[in-house]
């Protein structure tokens, strides 16, 4: 099997010179697919995220994007090379609007970006009817509506989605879960870390269970949800 | 925070400085000096029990260093008769109908349900209660005023001995910080600041324009003093003799002895506040003070009351630096409410407890001492830099002349840059807590 | 009628005008404290000195030009003179930044430090002032005085009232509105001005963007050194300049700022108006106007002034205290950090 479009490759690390959180975990997503990483509180979900973009010290292993070692690489740097980023909580310019959130999602792009934010808007039309409506009165779905779309405003060759729908009510995460594999189906891969294992698991290609930051079952998301043992501990049976 | 072996070669490097202004510029000067720098190292003592124990960012200390010189007058002058019997009761009867104006309005706030009612209330009450108070207060004051002008033209004090105000500053100076802190605590630390900031400017306004309370402007002068006066020394045989036994002159020995003796005093109070200060600091009081300031939210969420507790310790500095004031007031003789300037009063302290070592009351002290001898001392070194600088150039030339002149403002250059290399290579000062 | 007129032209002559202009120097002044405070987050206390700063280079290039020659006629020469004092300014602080700020902003520090070395730079920079310009009031208006004189007033409307509307009362209003049209066309409309609305909404995220924080931060000194120029020099030709007056100015703005909402340039405008007004009213003796306005009976035979001038600040501070107590973020949401 052919090395995957983004891996962090045997991942060991912590924040600053604090202990190890990561033991020796892999994650990675292909075009196309959309890699879930699902498991208990504290098992290093967000923080195995973080140690792909490179807001943590990996101590050992590597990160590699399209084959290219981007390890010793800063988030910012990251974001250059095309990876794009939604953190969990202020993860939106409340004070801007709604159109000047994509802009400076453009920030970095010295091209016309108006095709970007036009395929944006056609992702998620909402957006389009508010655009010149400030992001924070907006409701918790558009505003990571707004996020997610900001962040693709770099045309991203990788999409990473911390928790995106913490904090929504059901039926704004079904929808954002369809919009999010709407994103994965124009070929960007998307990485995420999720609370609600079992939704995700359903829309995941690929699913990392993680425990104690350990890489404890992997699989395509069926599998994962067919495995009696992650039921058991993870899916509440 | 124990008195350790580095902190005693900082305060004998301190003796030493003042031995040596002594020796080369005459112990009168010296004395002068040391005795400032006791009562800015009470004030330096007051600022670091709020910013160094609590975190608290107090730019007013000008305000309560000027409320405890009030109290320096209205102790320790004489009653002025002729304008109490003039006006004296209807101004006092003016300030409690303004201050009932205000609790009133308070009052009405407070009890009245919102609504238009409680605002139309309070309108026609502030409005009408104004407008008495002004009545009854602005006639006492006039006829205040017109008694004497020239000599008198205010109400006096209580003619009670002046080393009574000092106590009284520092309850002034508390009540002040009672309402501001009521205010002002709680919120963002800069809007603290600026609420000091705000009351300083208001208290110095009135000390300027308040006539009937210490003659503004005009300054109260000859307030009377804790220790003998000079020439009663040098007229009395024994003191003469005794001076003749040390082989000085009765001028300078009298002089050098009133200064000593004002010395002592101020020592005396640094002494205790200090104490006051080391347990406050080592009781359970103190160690809350310090954990609330290190981490608000965890001590907030351990059920500490933050406002409360930064309350107690907002008075008990402002009180400090209320004591300092009158101490101050009373070893110039005399309330000049011209010459209370925030850079001098507020900042100056903070420089002084930054470079001594915020959270440590021997740093605290000694930053006192030792900018306040800078402060002296950069004036006249300051001079003859500039001097050495502009040797070279005519005797009349422009240029040399104004920098001659200027050479007096690059004592706040030279502050100022003392403090940011202080924080930028030395934040925890020369004394570091623990 | 007349009398109400009469009473309607005291007023403006007296309150309005001047409380226009005073306010719109104190807007300008205060957007210069809230956009250090939204940018660089902390409350910037050598701001009024900062603003000394660049009035006193104005006023040394506006004695050369005079010198020289040089002037603008029926204006101030001190207009010709601004740019000069808004470069001088701007090499003071970007210099500032580089030797003391940046290095506490790398640290992370905490913004209550860096408001204590503010207070330092405060100490040099007055010092600094005095040290070349000395401490003495300095007039430096020149050109003509009145755009309308009191008794040209009278002599064209036949009223009793004169109006007197002073050349730099103009030049500030006119002033104010360009630089506060160009700041606000800068900050919503340029990719730059964007981009630092974006810094001081959510620092993180702007770094995540690929905004370069070190440029955000050059830009805003550029900006709070040409505002602080501008409003201290409006201020000098208004009144006059001394270097004590600008430190003092440092309540009104500072109050501005948080009255309007720190953070907020919009507040900041609206901070300066409510408390340049309110400091006038409350000190004006209206029994100027109210013998026009009130019945003779009723005809007031005090002053009628609420406060005496001298109490000024008092009014910034009292405007301050209510609106801390009752609305904390100020008029217009601002940052509560």
């Amino acid at each position: 099997m052919s090395e995957p479009f983004l891996i962090g490759d045997s991942m060991t690390g912590g924040y600053g010179k604090g202990p190890d959180i990561l033991h020796d975990c892999t994650i990675a997503v292909n075009p196309g697919e959309i890699a879930v990483i699902v498991g208990p509180n504290g098992a290093g979900k967000s923080t195995a995220m973080k140690a792909v973009f490179g807001m943590l010290d990996v101590r050992s292993g590597a990160v590699r994007l399209d084959g290219e070692d981007i390890t010793k690489l800063t988030p910012q740097e990251r974001v250059v090379k095309g990876m794009g980023f939604v953190p969990q909580t202020s993860n939106i310019f409340t004070s801007m609007t709604v159109e000047e959130n994509l802009e400076m999602g453009a920030f970095i792009r010295r091209d016309d970006f108006r095709e970007t934010m036009e395929q944006v808007y056609s992702l998620f039309p909402i957006l389009k009817e508010k655009r010149n409506q400030a992001a924070g009165e907006l409701s918790g779905g558009q505003r990571q509506q707004v996020a997610v779309g900001r962040a693709l405003m770099t045309q991203p060759k990788v999409l990473m989605l911390d928790e995106p729908t913490a904090g929504v009510s059901p039926i704004v995460m079904d929808e954002l879960f369809d919009r999010i594999i709407e994103v994965a189906r124009t070929g960007i891969p998307i990485l995420m870390v999720e609370q609600n294992a079992r939704q995700a698991l359903e829309i995941a290609d690929r699913g990392y269970v993680l425990v104690q930051g350990r890489n404890a079952h992997t699989g395509t998301g069926k599998e994962l949800l067919a495995d009696p043992e992650v039921r058991q501990s993870f899916l509440g049976g | 925070m124990t008195f350790n072996t580095r902190s005693a070669a900082l305060y004998a490097g301190m003796a030493v400085l003042l031995i040596g202004t002594g020796m080369v510029q005459g112990w009168n000067t010296a004395l002068l000096i040391l005795n400032m720098g006791l009562i800015s190292a009470i004030m330096s003592l007051g600022v670091n029990l709020q910013w160094g124990f609590a975190g608290l960012f107090n730019v007013g200390v000008m305000g309560f260093v000027a409320l405890g010189g009030l109290a320096a007058v209205l102790v320790s002058m004489d009653p002025v008769g002729d304008a109490w019997s003039a006006g004296g009761l209807q101004v006092l009867l003016g300030l409690v109908l303004g201050a009932a104006t205000v609790v009133g309005a308070v009052l009405i706030y407070t009890r009245m349900s919102a609504g238009r009612r409680r605002l139309l209330a309070m309108v026609i009450w502030i409005v009408a209660g104004f407008f008495i108070y002004r009545a009854v207060f602005d006639a006492g004051v006039d006829a205040v005023e017109s008694v004497n002008p020239a000599a008198t033209g205010y109400l006096g004090g209580l003619g009670l001995p002046v080393l009574i105000s000092w106590p009284v500053g520092g309850v002034l100076a508390a009540g002040a910080a009672w309402i501001i802190g009521k205010t002002a605590l709680g919120l963002r630390s800069d809007y603290l600041a600026i609420a000091t900031l705000g009351i300083a400017e208001i208290v110095i306004a009135i000390l300027k324009n308040e006539d009937w309370l210490a003659r503004g402007v005009k300054n109260v002068i000859g307030i009377p003093r804790p220790v003998p006066y000079e020439v009663d020394l040098q007229q009395d045989p024994s003191f003469i003799e005794r001076a003749a036994g040390l082989g000085m002159d009765p001028t300078m020995a009298s002089t050098i002895y009133v200064k000593l003796a004002y010395g002592a005093l101020f020592a005396l109070f640094l002494i205790v506040i200090l104490w006051m200060a080391q347990s406050a600091l080592n009781s359970p009081w103190g160690r809350m003070m310090r954990a609330i300031r290190d981490n608000e939210t965890a001590a907030e969420a351990m059920g500490k009351d933050v406002t409360r507790r930064h309350l107690q310790v907002f008075i008990l500095g402002s009180a400090v630096c209320g004591i300092a004031g009158a101490m101050m007031t009373t070893l110039d003789g005399q309330l000049t409410p011209g010459t209370y300037q925030p850079l001098r009063f507020t900042f100056l302290v903070w420089v002084m407890m930054i470079v001594g070592g915020s959270g440590n009351n021997y740093g605290a002290v000694l930053g006192g001492l030792l900018i306040w001898w800078l402060w002296v001392m950069v004036e006249p070194i300051g001079l003859s830099l500039i001097q050495l600088v502009t040797s070279g150039m005519a005797e009349d030339s422009g240029l040399r002349e104004h920098l001659l002149d200027s050479a007096a403002h690059m004592r706040l250059m030279t502050m100022g840059l003392i403090l940011i290399l202080v924080l930028r290579f030395s934040p925890r000062g020369l004394i570091p807590e623990k | 009628m007349i009398d109400f007129l009469n009473g309607l032209v005291a007023l403006t002559n007296f309150v309005i005008i001047p409380a226009t202009a005073y306010g719109a120097q104190l807007a300008i002044g205060a957007l210069g404290v809230t956009l250090i405070y939204g940018i660089l987050r902390f409350s910037n206390f050598a701001h009024g000195d900062t603003m000394a700063f660049g009035t006193m280079i104005t006023i040394l290039v506006t004695w050369w030009f005079q010198s020289i020659g040089i002037n603008l006629g029926v204006l101030p020469t001190a207009l010709l003179a601004l740019p000069f004092g808004i470069a001088g300014t701007a090499v003071l602080v970007l210099l500032t930044d580089k030797a003391v700020y940046q290095f506490y902003r790398r640290q992370k520090a905490k913004p209550v430090i860096l408001v204590i070395v503010s207070m330092g730079v405060m100490f040099i920079l007055n010092g600094l002032v005095r040290f070349i310009i000395g401490v003495d009031d300095q007039n430096f208006a020149d050109g003509e005085r009145f755009i309308i004189g009191a008794r040209d007033f009278r002599e064209m409307t036949g009223l009793r009232e004169g109006l007197a509307f002073k050349t730099s009362q103009g030049l500030t209003i006119v002033t104010a509105v360009i630089v506060v049209a160009l700041l606000f066309w800068f900050l919503n409309k340029t990719r730059t001005g964007k981009s630092m609305r974006a810094f001081s909404d959510n620092e993180d995220l702007a770094l995540l963007s690929g905004i370069n924080p070190d440029r955000v931060v050059m830009v805003t000194w550029l900006i709070v050194a040409a505002l602080a120029t501008v409003a201290g020099v409006l201020y000098g030709l208004d009144k006059s300049f001394a270097p004590f007056t600008y430190f003092q100015l440092l309540l009104p703005i500072f109050a501005s700022a948080i009255v309007g909402g720190l953070g907020s340039p919009i507040g900041a405008i609206a901070g300066g108006f409510v408390i340049a007004f309110s400091e006038v009213t409350i000190t004006y003796a209206w029994k100027k106007v109210l013998v026009y306005w009130m019945p003779e009976p009723l005809e007031p035979s005090s002053l009628m002034q609420l406060l005496s001038t001298d109490y000024k600040f008092a009014v910034s501070f009292a405007i301050l205290v209510i609106v801390l107590l009752f609305k904390p973020t100020g008029l217009f949401k601002g940052k509560s950090v």
